[in-house]
């Protein structure tokens, strides 16, 4: 479905992304993992248009998008979750949601967007009680469970996630992800997933890539990376039980 | 026909290709990160990883070959510390330095499934008792093959390598129904079973797979007639992995590579170009996911041919032909191709052993001579002059017989071969071409 081949971002002078070629098959969940800095977000971000490559093809469903703007992106069918949610804070629950399906008004108009409404309440009910609150007031999961759904509104094959569980507490974290496991059976959205939470988002995809200082180190299954040696000591740590057990 | 891992195995082209590239640049991106040695060569010819951006660009990065591995000997080239290596396999040489090839928990992982993609192309199925002939040792051979039967599901008797009588026992009583092994010893064993009288159809025996060592399809067709089994070749290289880089199908019609996990070349032995598709040239070999020894360009040696065509069995991935020769050893004398293999078996067969030898192509007055040395092993009497001549006898015409030409025969004392082998290559080429 998504096929990156020798992708190379620059910012300025310094080279991000260094030949990165990946692939993401339909409906399949894919992680990339790696440490603050390694451009992980880059590479989202390059795949989603923001920041446009100097070099490499992006193929979306045969179509080169490397040189696409974000908004031509989206209605192509990739939506993205920004790190660190990036919602419209003065704004309400609903509005959030409503300005996420902005793409989507022309071709389905007012009816379809509800009934995309009642999908993502069904699939996070917690927003169907607050969607009257201001976004800026939600609990940092439930403002997560909001980004996503934000993504979800303009009906995307392809969902970025970009660190999912930063700055939530375990117990939500594993929350998120199961309802990222629902929405790929319930959707059939294919998913590809950055994080730094290694155990975590291995556990819960298909897939992964290990990327290092702009580079892709290695590829495999996540089974596969969860019994690489190098992978547990540099990104998986000593595994605790949490005290709370 | 049944394959094991469908999605790789009958992928897309293109697909296959992409993940190539992708497996390709993450190995250079290790290799060049964790080991010294690559990392020194690519940087005194000025390459990066960086700079491989399809799988045909590949060509300007340098060649592996036995001699690094040997003078790295025996860690230097592992990219994981050796706390993180669960299995160490070498080769058994006993003249040169051992080439030693370590591999993770992942690359044992790997390593049963690709043993297992050909045992299942090969027919083996969890109804089978499959015997294992080859020596559990330091060699590949045995474990490859054992746990790659065991991930298949067949009953796996690790029968190891030696006393004939024992293993026909074996193959009676257990009801064995498939035979691994080298291909001579299939034979000895076709030999054992007739002067012991029993008749092969009396066994159940159905299958053999065989690999080791280079056969043609002479031996392969006279293990299927004495043995009355189906004998299918697979192929692979111990300082690699050992077997499960490549292995035949039911249609018989070359060795699939697993290039999912090994990125194959051919290319001039003498210049070291690139060969277009479909030429003959020599087997370089790179691989794409092992963690413990990753080798780039690793030149096996070994002389074959690729095709792209498509195959019936519905595999995409390419083919190779039988292995027929080795770029190293191989001799041509008066037209004639002499591979040392072929002496070696013809030996095996005079001596009824092991053999000992050394091959040294020269000129004399003008004539080009081949001379074999031949070590006396304890099977040969010396003290009796009579039994000398009529070996040497023997064996001269054995060798003139089976290969085609006039072959000087001269036998050494025992433990000279050792002395002379340090001084020089066991297959020597003296003449000037």
């Amino acid at each position: 479905m998504l096929r990156l081949q020798n992708v190379n971002t620059l910012y300025g002078e310094i080279h991000v992304l260094k030949n990165i070629s990946l692939h993401i098959r339909e409906g399949e969940i894919v992680s990339l993992i790696g440490a603050n800095g390694a451009g992980k977000t880059t590479l989202l971000n390059t795949i989603s248009g923001v920041v446009t490559p100097k070099s490499g093809t992006i193929l979306y469903c045969e179509q080169n998008i490397a040189r696409k703007n974000p908004d031509a992106v989206v209605k192509m069918g990739i939506s993205q979750v920004p790190e660190g949610r990036q919602l419209f804070g003065p704004l309400s629950v609903l509005d959030n949601l409503k300005l996420g399906a902005y793409t989507r008004y022309s071709s389905a108009g007012k009816r379809g967007v509800h009934q995309d409404l009642d999908v993502m309440f069904e699939l996070f009910p917690r927003l169907k009680e607050r969607q009257k609150q201001y976004a800026g007031t939600l609990s940092g999961g439930e403002q997560q469970m909001l980004a996503m759904a934000r993504a979800l509104m303009c009906r995307p094959r392809l969902l970025l996630l970009d660190e999912p569980s930063m700055g939530l507490a375990p117990l939500i974290v594993s929350e998120i992800f199961r309802t990222m496991s629902q929405l790929r059976e319930m959707q059939q959205t294919t998913i590809f997933l950055v994080e730094q939470n290694a155990r975590m988002s291995l556990k819960y995809s298909d897939r992964g890539y290990v990327m290092e200082t702009g580079k892709i180190m290695l590829e495999g299954t996540s089974r596969d990376l969860l019994d690489n040696r190098e992978v547990q000591r540099a990104y998986l740590g000593k595994q605790k039980k949490p005290i709370w057990e | 026909m049944a394959v094991w891992d469908e999605t790789i195995e009958c992928s897309p082209r293109e697909e296959l290709e992409q993940l190539q590239l992708e497996r390709l640049q993450s190995s250079l991106n290790r290799a060049y990160k964790n080991v010294s040695f690559y990392r020194s060569i690519f940087d005194s010819k000025g390459v990066v990883p960086e700079d491989v951006s399809t799988l045909a660009d590949f060509a300007h990065l340098p060649f592996t070959t036995k001699k690094d591995l040997q003078s790295n000997y025996p860690y230097g080239l592992f990219a994981v510390p050796l706390r993180e290596v669960v299995r160490i396999h070498t080769t058994t040489d006993t003249v040169d330095t051992p080439t030693v090839v370590g591999y993770t928990h992942n690359d044992l992982k790997n390593w049963s499934s690709l043993v297992a993609r050909f045992l299942f192309a090969g027919g083996v199925t969890r109804d089978d008792v499959i015997q294992i002939s080859f020596l559990y040792g330091l060699f590949t051979g045995a474990f490859g093959l054992h746990h790659g039967a065991e991930k298949v599901g067949a009953s796996v008797i690790p029968a190891s390598s030696g006393n004939t009588e024992k293993q026909i026992r074996i193959m009676q009583d257990y009801r064995t129904t498939v035979l691994v092994s080298t291909p001579s010893y299939a034979l000895i064993l076709a030999e054992r079973l007739e002067n012991m009288g029993i008749d092969p159809k009396t066994l159940l025996l159905k299958k053999g797979l065989f690999g080791g060592e280079i056969w043609s399809e002479k031996v392969r067709k006279d293990i299927q007639d004495r043995l009355f089994i189906d004998a299918l070749d697979n192929y692979g290289v111990s300082e690699l992995m050992g077997p499960g880089i490549a292995g035949e199908c039911g249609a018989r019609n070359g060795l699939h590579v697993f290039e999912d996990h090994f990125l194959p070349e051919i290319i001039n032995p003498d210049s070291g170009e690139t060969l277009p598709p479909g030429e003959t040239g020599e087997l370089v070999l790179t691989t794409l996911s092992r963690e413990a020894f990753p080798l780039i360009r690793y030149r096996t040696g070994d002389i074959t041919a690729l095709d792209h065509g498509a195959c019936e069995c519905g595999r995409t991935l390419v083919r190779m032909k039988r292995i027929a020769a080795r770029a190293d050893d191989i001799i041509i004398i008066k037209g004639v191709n002499v591979i040392p293999d072929q002496i070696e078996h013809i030996l095996a067969e005079v001596e009824g052993c092991e053999p000992r030898y050394r091959v040294i192509a020269k000129r004399e007055n003008k004539r080009d001579v081949l001379e074999v040395r031949v070590e006396v092993s304890e099977n040969i009497f010396f003290d009796e002059m009579k039994h000398q001549e009529s070996f040497l006898i023997r064996v001269t015409n054995a060798l003139s017989h089976g290969l085609g030409i006039r072959v000087e025969v001269k036998l050494l004392e025992r433990k000279t071969l050792e002395e002379e082998l340090k001084a020089s290559a066991k297959v020597l080429d003296t003449r000037e071409l």
